[in-house]
Protein backbone atom coordinates (compact mmCIF):
# COMPACT_ATOMS: atom_id res chain seq x y z
CA UNK A 1 0.00 0.00 0.00
CA UNK A 2 2.59 2.56 0.86
CA UNK A 3 4.72 1.66 -2.11
CA UNK A 4 2.00 2.25 -4.36
CA UNK A 5 1.07 5.80 -2.45
CA UNK A 6 4.70 6.38 -3.27
CA UNK A 7 3.80 5.45 -6.81
CA UNK A 8 1.31 7.56 -7.25
CA UNK A 9 2.89 10.99 -5.72
CA UNK A 10 5.81 10.22 -7.95
CA UNK A 11 3.61 10.13 -10.89
CA UNK A 12 1.48 13.11 -9.96
CA UNK A 13 4.96 15.17 -9.09
CA UNK A 14 5.95 14.21 -12.38
CA UNK A 15 2.67 15.07 -14.55
CA UNK A 16 2.79 18.51 -12.67
CA UNK A 17 5.86 19.23 -13.01
CA UNK A 18 5.24 18.24 -16.90
CA UNK A 19 2.28 20.30 -17.27
CA UNK A 20 3.57 23.36 -15.58
CA UNK A 21 7.16 23.17 -18.04
CA UNK A 22 4.93 23.02 -20.78
CA UNK A 23 2.64 25.88 -19.91
CA UNK A 24 5.59 27.99 -19.80
CA UNK A 25 7.50 27.07 -22.86
CA UNK A 26 3.64 27.38 -24.54
CA UNK A 27 4.56 31.12 -23.60
CA UNK A 28 7.67 30.72 -25.78
CA UNK A 29 6.43 28.82 -28.48
CA UNK A 30 3.34 31.09 -28.59
CA UNK A 31 5.54 33.86 -29.41
CA UNK A 32 8.18 31.64 -31.51
CA UNK A 33 4.99 30.43 -33.72
CA UNK A 34 3.43 34.57 -34.08
CA UNK A 35 6.67 35.58 -35.33
CA UNK A 36 6.70 32.93 -38.39
CA UNK A 37 3.39 33.40 -39.34
CA UNK A 38 4.37 37.35 -39.65
CA UNK A 39 7.68 36.48 -40.80
CA UNK A 40 9.83 38.10 -38.21
CA UNK A 41 12.15 36.23 -35.45
CA UNK A 42 10.49 35.97 -32.17
CA UNK A 43 12.20 36.53 -28.90
CA UNK A 44 15.45 35.39 -29.56
CA UNK A 45 17.68 37.32 -26.95
CA UNK A 46 17.75 35.36 -23.89
CA UNK A 47 19.29 31.93 -24.32
CA UNK A 48 20.17 29.92 -27.70
CA UNK A 49 16.87 31.21 -29.77
CA UNK A 50 15.96 32.62 -26.71
CA UNK A 51 15.15 29.47 -24.72
CA UNK A 52 15.63 31.25 -21.44
CA UNK A 53 12.45 33.78 -22.33
CA UNK A 54 9.88 32.07 -19.89
CA UNK A 55 12.39 32.17 -16.98
CA UNK A 56 12.95 35.61 -17.63
CA UNK A 57 9.31 36.20 -17.80
CA UNK A 58 8.67 34.26 -14.36
CA UNK A 59 11.05 36.16 -12.60
CA UNK A 60 9.68 39.63 -13.90
CA UNK A 61 6.32 38.31 -12.81
CA UNK A 62 7.58 37.82 -9.33
CA UNK A 63 9.34 40.69 -8.63
CA UNK A 64 6.92 43.13 -10.04
CA UNK A 65 4.56 44.86 -7.83
CA UNK A 66 1.80 43.59 -6.28
CA UNK A 67 -1.15 45.82 -6.50
CA UNK A 68 -4.87 44.96 -5.26
CA UNK A 69 -7.01 47.89 -5.61
CA UNK A 70 -8.52 50.00 -3.00
CA UNK A 71 -12.21 48.97 -3.72
CA UNK A 72 -11.44 45.19 -4.62
CA UNK A 73 -12.39 42.75 -2.18
CA UNK A 74 -9.42 41.45 -1.12
CA UNK A 75 -9.72 37.84 -0.08
CA UNK A 76 -11.90 37.24 -3.54
CA UNK A 77 -9.30 38.90 -5.63
CA UNK A 78 -7.09 36.38 -4.20
CA UNK A 79 -9.25 33.54 -4.48
CA UNK A 80 -9.46 34.06 -8.30
CA UNK A 81 -6.41 33.49 -9.92
CA UNK A 82 -5.69 30.58 -7.24
CA UNK A 83 -8.74 29.22 -8.01
CA UNK A 84 -8.24 29.11 -11.94
CA UNK A 85 -4.66 27.48 -11.26
CA UNK A 86 -5.59 24.84 -9.12
CA UNK A 87 -8.57 23.62 -11.36
CA UNK A 88 -6.65 24.06 -14.73
CA UNK A 89 -3.76 21.55 -12.83
CA UNK A 90 -6.25 18.85 -11.13
CA UNK A 91 -8.06 18.23 -14.51
CA UNK A 92 -4.97 16.35 -16.00
CA UNK A 93 -5.41 13.64 -13.50
CA UNK A 94 -7.57 10.83 -15.07
CA UNK A 95 -5.75 11.59 -18.33
CA UNK A 96 -4.19 7.86 -19.28
CA UNK A 97 -0.24 9.01 -20.38
CA UNK A 98 0.74 5.39 -21.47
CA UNK A 99 0.80 1.66 -20.91
CA UNK A 100 2.38 0.31 -18.13
CA UNK A 101 5.92 0.21 -16.97
CA UNK A 102 7.61 -3.05 -15.24
CA UNK A 103 10.29 -1.30 -13.14
CA UNK A 104 12.18 -3.93 -11.04
CA UNK A 105 9.63 -6.71 -11.57
CA UNK A 106 6.61 -3.85 -10.23
CA UNK A 107 4.11 -3.12 -12.60
CA UNK A 108 3.45 1.04 -12.75
CA UNK A 109 0.62 2.14 -14.77
CA UNK A 110 1.24 5.65 -16.26
CA UNK A 111 -2.21 6.96 -15.03
CA UNK A 112 -2.73 9.01 -11.91
CA UNK A 113 -6.36 7.44 -11.36
CA UNK A 114 -8.13 5.47 -13.38
CA UNK A 115 -12.00 6.28 -11.92
CA UNK A 116 -14.73 4.78 -13.75
CA UNK A 117 -16.09 8.38 -14.49
CA UNK A 118 -12.84 9.78 -16.18
CA UNK A 119 -15.01 11.68 -18.73
CA UNK A 120 -17.17 13.23 -16.44
CA UNK A 121 -14.82 13.91 -14.01
CA UNK A 122 -12.65 16.25 -16.60
CA UNK A 123 -16.64 17.59 -17.75
CA UNK A 124 -16.46 18.62 -13.83
CA UNK A 125 -13.32 20.33 -13.53
CA UNK A 126 -13.62 21.90 -16.61
CA UNK A 127 -16.64 23.50 -15.48
CA UNK A 128 -15.50 24.30 -12.37
CA UNK A 129 -12.53 26.86 -14.25
CA UNK A 130 -14.99 29.65 -14.66
CA UNK A 131 -15.28 29.90 -11.46
CA UNK A 132 -11.35 31.73 -11.08
CA UNK A 133 -11.92 33.93 -13.81
CA UNK A 134 -15.74 34.99 -12.51
CA UNK A 135 -14.48 35.29 -8.80
CA UNK A 136 -11.37 37.35 -9.85
CA UNK A 137 -13.39 39.54 -12.09
CA UNK A 138 -15.98 40.48 -9.98
CA UNK A 139 -13.89 40.82 -6.70
CA UNK A 140 -11.56 43.65 -9.18
CA UNK A 141 -14.77 46.00 -8.84
CA UNK A 142 -13.96 46.91 -11.90
CA UNK A 143 -16.68 47.48 -15.15
CA UNK A 144 -14.26 46.33 -17.52
CA UNK A 145 -13.54 42.85 -15.37
CA UNK A 146 -16.95 42.18 -14.66
CA UNK A 147 -17.88 42.65 -18.06
CA UNK A 148 -15.05 39.89 -18.81
CA UNK A 149 -16.11 37.66 -16.22
CA UNK A 150 -20.14 37.80 -17.14
CA UNK A 151 -18.93 36.76 -20.70
CA UNK A 152 -16.73 34.30 -19.50
CA UNK A 153 -19.71 32.62 -17.48
CA UNK A 154 -22.13 32.68 -20.65
CA UNK A 155 -19.85 31.50 -23.00
CA UNK A 156 -18.56 28.57 -20.78
CA UNK A 157 -21.87 27.39 -20.33
CA UNK A 158 -23.22 27.91 -23.63
CA UNK A 159 -20.04 25.63 -25.18
CA UNK A 160 -20.51 22.98 -22.10
CA UNK A 161 -23.66 21.76 -23.50
CA UNK A 162 -22.44 21.60 -27.02
CA UNK A 163 -19.03 19.51 -25.43
CA UNK A 164 -21.34 17.61 -23.12
CA UNK A 165 -23.43 16.40 -26.24
CA UNK A 166 -20.40 15.71 -27.84
CA UNK A 167 -18.75 13.37 -25.72
CA UNK A 168 -22.18 11.47 -25.86
CA UNK A 169 -21.64 10.74 -28.85
CA UNK A 170 -18.72 9.80 -28.23
CA UNK A 171 -19.72 7.29 -25.35
CA UNK A 172 -22.16 5.75 -26.95
CA UNK A 173 -19.16 4.74 -29.55
CA UNK A 174 -16.89 3.16 -26.88
CA UNK A 175 -19.17 2.50 -23.86
CA UNK A 176 -16.98 3.45 -21.36
CA UNK A 177 -16.52 6.54 -19.05
CA UNK A 178 -13.00 5.38 -18.40
CA UNK A 179 -10.47 7.54 -19.95
CA UNK A 180 -8.05 4.58 -19.79
CA UNK A 181 -10.38 1.94 -21.23
CA UNK A 182 -11.20 4.51 -23.86
CA UNK A 183 -7.71 4.90 -25.36
CA UNK A 184 -6.76 1.17 -24.85
CA UNK A 185 -9.43 0.51 -27.44
CA UNK A 186 -7.86 2.48 -29.99
CA UNK A 187 -4.78 0.39 -30.61
CA UNK A 188 -3.09 0.50 -33.74
CA UNK A 189 -4.64 3.23 -36.35
CA UNK A 190 -7.46 1.91 -37.63
CA UNK A 191 -9.65 2.11 -33.86
CA UNK A 192 -9.12 5.48 -33.55
CA UNK A 193 -12.53 7.65 -32.60
CA UNK A 194 -11.73 10.17 -35.12
CA UNK A 195 -12.68 7.66 -37.75
CA UNK A 196 -15.93 6.87 -36.56
CA UNK A 197 -16.93 10.55 -35.26
CA UNK A 198 -15.88 13.17 -37.22
CA UNK A 199 -18.41 15.18 -36.47
CA UNK A 200 -18.08 14.85 -33.12
CA UNK A 201 -14.53 15.96 -32.81
CA UNK A 202 -15.06 18.85 -34.88
CA UNK A 203 -17.62 20.36 -32.35
CA UNK A 204 -15.45 18.96 -29.20
CA UNK A 205 -12.52 21.04 -30.40
CA UNK A 206 -14.49 24.01 -31.53
CA UNK A 207 -15.95 24.03 -27.59
CA UNK A 208 -12.45 23.56 -26.14
CA UNK A 209 -11.48 26.56 -27.92
CA UNK A 210 -14.32 28.29 -26.41
CA UNK A 211 -13.95 26.41 -23.08
CA UNK A 212 -9.67 27.87 -22.88
CA UNK A 213 -10.85 31.35 -23.90
CA UNK A 214 -8.62 30.77 -27.25
CA UNK A 215 -8.69 33.00 -30.22
CA UNK A 216 -11.18 33.23 -31.61
CA UNK A 217 -13.34 33.04 -28.66
CA UNK A 218 -11.63 35.01 -26.29
CA UNK A 219 -14.16 37.91 -25.23
CA UNK A 220 -13.97 38.07 -21.82
CA UNK A 221 -9.91 39.06 -22.47
CA UNK A 222 -11.35 41.56 -25.31
CA UNK A 223 -8.88 43.94 -25.10
CA UNK A 224 -9.98 46.02 -28.00
CA UNK A 225 -13.47 46.27 -26.10
CA UNK A 226 -12.68 45.73 -22.35
CA UNK A 227 -9.21 47.23 -21.28
CA UNK A 228 -7.83 43.85 -20.18
CA UNK A 229 -11.19 41.84 -19.78
CA UNK A 230 -11.73 39.70 -16.17
CA UNK A 231 -7.68 40.73 -15.46
CA UNK A 232 -7.35 44.13 -16.26
CA UNK A 233 -6.56 44.65 -12.44
CA UNK A 234 -4.53 42.07 -12.13
CA UNK A 235 -0.60 42.74 -11.50
CA UNK A 236 2.48 40.68 -11.13
CA UNK A 237 2.02 36.83 -10.47
CA UNK A 238 -1.35 37.07 -9.76
CA UNK A 239 -1.34 37.71 -13.67
CA UNK A 240 0.93 35.35 -13.85
CA UNK A 241 -1.12 32.38 -12.75
CA UNK A 242 -3.95 33.26 -15.13
CA UNK A 243 -2.11 33.45 -18.31
CA UNK A 244 -0.39 30.11 -16.70
CA UNK A 245 -3.75 28.49 -16.41
CA UNK A 246 -4.96 29.59 -20.03
CA UNK A 247 -1.52 27.50 -21.21
CA UNK A 248 -2.39 24.38 -18.82
CA UNK A 249 -6.04 24.31 -20.20
CA UNK A 250 -4.34 24.55 -23.71
CA UNK A 251 -1.94 21.65 -22.65
CA UNK A 252 -4.92 19.96 -21.19
CA UNK A 253 -7.37 19.67 -24.02
CA UNK A 254 -5.02 18.68 -26.02
CA UNK A 255 -4.00 15.75 -24.16
CA UNK A 256 -8.01 15.19 -24.47
CA UNK A 257 -8.19 15.60 -27.61
CA UNK A 258 -5.85 13.76 -28.45
CA UNK A 259 -6.14 10.98 -25.47
CA UNK A 260 -10.06 10.89 -26.63
CA UNK A 261 -10.32 10.92 -30.12
CA UNK A 262 -6.65 10.43 -31.65
CA UNK A 263 -5.77 7.23 -30.01
CA UNK A 264 -3.44 8.61 -26.75
CA UNK A 265 -0.43 6.96 -26.42
CA UNK A 266 -1.39 4.18 -29.56
CA UNK A 267 0.37 4.24 -32.93
CA UNK A 268 0.49 2.44 -36.03
CA UNK A 269 2.30 -1.07 -36.05
CA UNK A 270 3.00 -0.55 -32.33
CA UNK A 271 2.36 -4.63 -31.68
CA UNK A 272 4.12 -5.77 -35.37
CA UNK A 273 7.90 -4.53 -34.62
CA UNK A 274 8.09 -6.93 -31.68
CA UNK A 275 9.14 -4.16 -29.51
CA UNK A 276 8.96 -5.31 -25.90
CA UNK A 277 6.72 -3.80 -23.38
CA UNK A 278 8.31 -1.26 -21.71
CA UNK A 279 9.09 -0.12 -25.25
CA UNK A 280 6.08 -0.05 -26.44
CA UNK A 281 5.11 1.64 -23.10
CA UNK A 282 7.99 4.77 -23.46
CA UNK A 283 7.31 4.92 -27.53
CA UNK A 284 3.69 5.34 -26.77
CA UNK A 285 4.41 8.28 -24.47
CA UNK A 286 6.81 10.57 -26.91
CA UNK A 287 3.85 9.72 -29.39
CA UNK A 288 1.28 11.07 -27.04
CA UNK A 289 3.31 14.22 -26.62
CA UNK A 290 3.71 14.56 -30.12
CA UNK A 291 0.42 14.99 -30.78
CA UNK A 292 -0.60 17.06 -27.77
CA UNK A 293 2.52 19.32 -29.59
CA UNK A 294 0.44 18.92 -32.78
CA UNK A 295 -2.68 20.17 -31.13
CA UNK A 296 -0.75 23.06 -29.01
CA UNK A 297 0.53 24.25 -32.61
CA UNK A 298 -3.00 23.69 -33.59
CA UNK A 299 -4.62 26.04 -31.25
CA UNK A 300 -1.25 28.88 -32.00
CA UNK A 301 -1.84 28.22 -36.08
CA UNK A 302 -5.89 29.37 -35.25
CA UNK A 303 -4.95 32.61 -32.65
CA UNK A 304 -2.85 33.97 -35.70
CA UNK A 305 -4.80 33.64 -38.24
CA UNK A 306 -8.70 33.90 -37.07
CA UNK A 307 -10.31 37.55 -36.10
CA UNK A 308 -12.20 37.05 -32.91
CA UNK A 309 -15.98 36.79 -33.18
CA UNK A 310 -18.57 39.18 -32.41
CA UNK A 311 -20.31 38.38 -29.20
CA UNK A 312 -23.98 37.49 -30.60
CA UNK A 313 -21.88 35.50 -33.46
CA UNK A 314 -20.09 33.54 -30.57
CA UNK A 315 -23.71 32.72 -29.15
CA UNK A 316 -25.38 32.09 -32.66
CA UNK A 317 -22.62 29.63 -32.92
CA UNK A 318 -22.79 27.75 -29.79
CA UNK A 319 -26.32 27.66 -29.26
CA UNK A 320 -27.78 27.85 -33.20
CA UNK A 321 -25.06 25.73 -34.32
CA UNK A 322 -23.18 23.21 -32.30
CA UNK A 323 -26.20 22.24 -30.50
CA UNK A 324 -28.18 21.00 -32.85
CA UNK A 325 -25.44 19.80 -35.03
CA UNK A 326 -24.26 17.80 -31.89
CA UNK A 327 -27.94 16.14 -31.07
CA UNK A 328 -28.09 15.44 -34.87
CA UNK A 329 -24.93 13.17 -34.80
CA UNK A 330 -26.07 11.37 -31.48
CA UNK A 331 -28.91 10.74 -33.77
CA UNK A 332 -26.98 9.78 -36.55
CA UNK A 333 -24.50 7.25 -34.34
CA UNK A 334 -27.55 5.60 -32.46
CA UNK A 335 -29.06 5.11 -36.28
CA UNK A 336 -25.37 3.58 -37.51
CA UNK A 337 -24.88 1.19 -34.05
CA UNK A 338 -28.51 -0.27 -34.30
CA UNK A 339 -27.86 -0.75 -38.48
CA UNK A 340 -24.07 -2.20 -37.62
CA UNK A 341 -25.69 -4.53 -34.23
CA UNK A 342 -28.42 -5.71 -36.92
CA UNK A 343 -26.92 -6.38 -40.47
CA UNK A 344 -23.16 -6.99 -39.47
CA UNK B 1 -17.00 7.01 9.81
CA UNK B 2 -14.72 10.34 11.37
CA UNK B 3 -14.25 11.35 7.14
CA UNK B 4 -18.40 11.24 6.88
CA UNK B 5 -18.64 13.72 10.38
CA UNK B 6 -15.78 16.10 9.47
CA UNK B 7 -17.69 16.04 6.17
CA UNK B 8 -21.05 16.72 7.51
CA UNK B 9 -20.02 19.24 9.76
CA UNK B 10 -18.50 21.21 7.05
CA UNK B 11 -21.65 21.10 5.05
CA UNK B 12 -24.00 22.20 7.77
CA UNK B 13 -21.48 25.01 8.28
CA UNK B 14 -21.54 26.36 4.92
CA UNK B 15 -24.93 25.70 4.30
CA UNK B 16 -25.56 27.92 7.54
CA UNK B 17 -22.76 30.56 6.24
CA UNK B 18 -24.86 30.17 3.20
CA UNK B 19 -28.09 32.00 4.99
CA UNK B 20 -26.15 34.08 7.64
CA UNK B 21 -24.07 36.27 5.26
CA UNK B 22 -25.23 39.31 3.96
CA UNK B 23 -23.14 39.58 0.43
CA UNK B 24 -25.25 38.01 -1.99
CA UNK B 25 -22.26 37.02 -3.77
CA UNK B 26 -20.80 35.80 -0.55
CA UNK B 27 -23.61 33.63 -0.21
CA UNK B 28 -23.55 32.02 -3.35
CA UNK B 29 -20.05 30.93 -3.34
CA UNK B 30 -20.66 29.58 0.34
CA UNK B 31 -23.45 27.66 -0.90
CA UNK B 32 -21.12 26.18 -3.68
CA UNK B 33 -18.85 25.42 -0.77
CA UNK B 34 -21.66 23.21 0.39
CA UNK B 35 -22.28 21.67 -3.00
CA UNK B 36 -18.79 20.27 -2.85
CA UNK B 37 -19.15 18.96 0.05
CA UNK B 38 -22.20 16.78 -0.95
CA UNK B 39 -20.33 15.42 -3.85
CA UNK B 40 -17.84 13.83 -0.86
CA UNK B 41 -20.65 12.76 0.62
CA UNK B 42 -21.78 10.98 -2.61
CA UNK B 43 -18.25 9.50 -2.81
CA UNK B 44 -18.64 8.31 0.42
CA UNK B 45 -21.93 6.21 -0.49
CA UNK B 46 -19.91 4.97 -3.26
CA UNK B 47 -22.22 6.75 -5.79
CA UNK B 48 -19.59 8.21 -8.06
CA UNK B 49 -22.28 9.11 -11.19
CA UNK B 50 -24.51 10.76 -8.40
CA UNK B 51 -21.30 12.51 -7.35
CA UNK B 52 -19.90 13.89 -10.26
CA UNK B 53 -23.26 14.81 -11.75
CA UNK B 54 -23.85 17.03 -8.77
CA UNK B 55 -20.68 18.46 -8.90
CA UNK B 56 -21.35 19.14 -13.00
CA UNK B 57 -25.08 20.25 -12.84
CA UNK B 58 -24.98 21.93 -9.45
CA UNK B 59 -21.28 23.35 -8.75
CA UNK B 60 -20.84 23.34 -12.89
CA UNK B 61 -23.99 25.34 -14.10
CA UNK B 62 -26.74 26.11 -11.63
CA UNK B 63 -24.86 28.23 -9.52
CA UNK B 64 -22.86 30.08 -12.64
CA UNK B 65 -25.97 30.96 -13.23
CA UNK B 66 -27.05 32.42 -9.97
CA UNK B 67 -24.10 34.02 -9.95
CA UNK B 68 -24.36 34.97 -13.13
CA UNK B 69 -27.33 36.58 -12.59
CA UNK B 70 -26.52 38.04 -8.97
CA UNK B 71 -23.09 39.77 -10.44
CA UNK B 72 -25.49 41.16 -13.15
CA UNK B 73 -27.50 42.49 -11.02
CA UNK B 74 -24.58 43.66 -8.11
CA UNK B 75 -27.12 43.53 -5.39
CA UNK B 76 -26.01 44.56 -2.02
CA UNK B 77 -27.39 45.69 1.10
CA UNK B 78 -27.92 49.23 0.11
CA UNK B 79 -30.10 48.15 -2.58
CA UNK B 80 -32.19 45.49 -0.96
CA UNK B 81 -36.13 46.22 -0.65
CA UNK B 82 -36.88 46.59 2.74
CA UNK B 83 -39.53 43.46 3.34
CA UNK B 84 -42.72 44.47 5.30
CA UNK B 85 -42.99 42.82 9.06
CA UNK B 86 -45.87 40.56 6.87
CA UNK B 87 -43.87 38.84 4.56
CA UNK B 88 -41.65 37.86 7.31
CA UNK B 89 -43.98 36.67 9.60
CA UNK B 90 -45.59 34.62 6.94
CA UNK B 91 -42.41 33.19 5.97
CA UNK B 92 -41.13 31.93 9.87
CA UNK B 93 -44.22 30.28 9.57
CA UNK B 94 -43.54 28.74 6.54
CA UNK B 95 -40.31 27.51 7.43
CA UNK B 96 -41.70 25.82 10.69
CA UNK B 97 -44.40 24.39 9.05
CA UNK B 98 -41.36 22.61 6.65
CA UNK B 99 -39.86 21.75 9.84
CA UNK B 100 -43.09 20.39 11.45
CA UNK B 101 -43.17 18.11 8.30
CA UNK B 102 -39.85 17.05 8.25
CA UNK B 103 -39.56 16.32 11.83
CA UNK B 104 -43.06 14.05 10.92
CA UNK B 105 -41.21 12.27 8.73
CA UNK B 106 -38.17 11.51 9.88
CA UNK B 107 -39.62 10.21 13.11
CA UNK B 108 -41.48 7.55 12.07
CA UNK B 109 -38.59 6.44 9.10
CA UNK B 110 -37.06 3.36 9.69
CA UNK B 111 -33.68 2.63 7.98
CA UNK B 112 -33.22 -0.35 6.08
CA UNK B 113 -29.61 -1.88 6.22
CA UNK B 114 -30.35 -4.70 3.51
CA UNK B 115 -31.18 -2.08 1.17
CA UNK B 116 -28.43 -0.29 1.66
CA UNK B 117 -25.93 -3.32 1.59
CA UNK B 118 -27.78 -5.07 -1.40
CA UNK B 119 -25.89 -4.01 -4.19
CA UNK B 120 -22.85 -1.25 -2.94
CA UNK B 121 -22.04 -0.72 -6.18
CA UNK B 122 -25.48 0.73 -7.71
CA UNK B 123 -24.08 3.93 -7.58
CA UNK B 124 -21.49 3.04 -10.64
CA UNK B 125 -22.84 4.40 -14.01
CA UNK B 126 -23.54 1.26 -15.81
CA UNK B 127 -25.64 -0.57 -13.02
CA UNK B 128 -27.38 2.61 -12.32
CA UNK B 129 -28.51 3.28 -16.09
CA UNK B 130 -29.42 -0.64 -15.90
CA UNK B 131 -31.85 0.22 -13.01
CA UNK B 132 -33.33 3.42 -14.47
CA UNK B 133 -34.09 1.93 -17.74
CA UNK B 134 -35.29 -1.01 -16.64
CA UNK B 135 -37.43 -0.83 -13.66
CA UNK B 136 -37.91 2.82 -13.45
CA UNK B 137 -38.12 3.74 -17.07
CA UNK B 138 -41.89 5.61 -16.40
CA UNK B 139 -40.75 7.51 -13.87
CA UNK B 140 -37.52 8.22 -15.75
CA UNK B 141 -39.57 9.45 -18.77
CA UNK B 142 -41.87 10.48 -17.10
CA UNK B 143 -39.41 13.14 -15.17
CA UNK B 144 -37.29 13.46 -18.55
CA UNK B 145 -40.77 15.46 -19.72
CA UNK B 146 -41.45 17.98 -16.83
CA UNK B 147 -37.52 18.92 -17.72
CA UNK B 148 -39.15 19.35 -21.15
CA UNK B 149 -42.26 21.13 -20.58
CA UNK B 150 -40.02 23.32 -17.80
CA UNK B 151 -37.84 24.42 -20.89
CA UNK B 152 -40.48 24.99 -23.56
CA UNK B 153 -41.91 27.19 -20.60
CA UNK B 154 -38.55 29.34 -20.48
CA UNK B 155 -38.47 29.78 -23.87
CA UNK B 156 -42.08 31.18 -24.29
CA UNK B 157 -41.83 33.05 -21.43
CA UNK B 158 -38.32 34.88 -23.11
CA UNK B 159 -39.45 35.02 -26.49
CA UNK B 160 -40.94 38.43 -27.41
CA UNK B 161 -44.51 38.26 -28.56
CA UNK B 162 -45.02 39.08 -32.36
CA UNK B 163 -47.66 41.94 -32.74
CA UNK B 164 -50.59 40.94 -35.07
CA UNK B 165 -50.40 43.07 -38.10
Amino acid sequence: MEAFILEKLILVAIVFTISLVIAMYSTLAERKVAGFMQDRYGPNRAGIGGILQPLCDGGKFFFKEEIIPAGAHKVLFVVGPTLAIITACISSAVIPWGQTLTIGGREVVLQVADINVGVLYIFGVVALGVYGIMIGGWASNNKFSLMGAIRAASQSISYEIGMGLSIIALLMVTGTLSMGEIVAQQSGFVNWNIWVQPLGFLIFMTCAFAECNRVPFDLPECETELVGGYHTEYSSMKLGLYMFSEYINMFVSSALMAALYFGGYNFPFMYELGLSQNWITIIGVLVFFLKIFGFIFFFMWIRWTLPRFRYDQLMNLGWKMLIPLAIANIVLTGVITIIKDTYF
Amino acid sequence: MSIFYFVAFLAIFFALMTIFTKNPVHSVLYLVITFFTLTIHYILLNAQFLAVVNFIVYMGAIMVLFLFVLMLLNLNEDTEPMKSNLVKIIGAIAGMCLIATFLGAFRVIQPTNELVAGNADIGLVKNLGKVLFNEFLLPFEISSILLLTAMVGAVLLAKKEVRKA
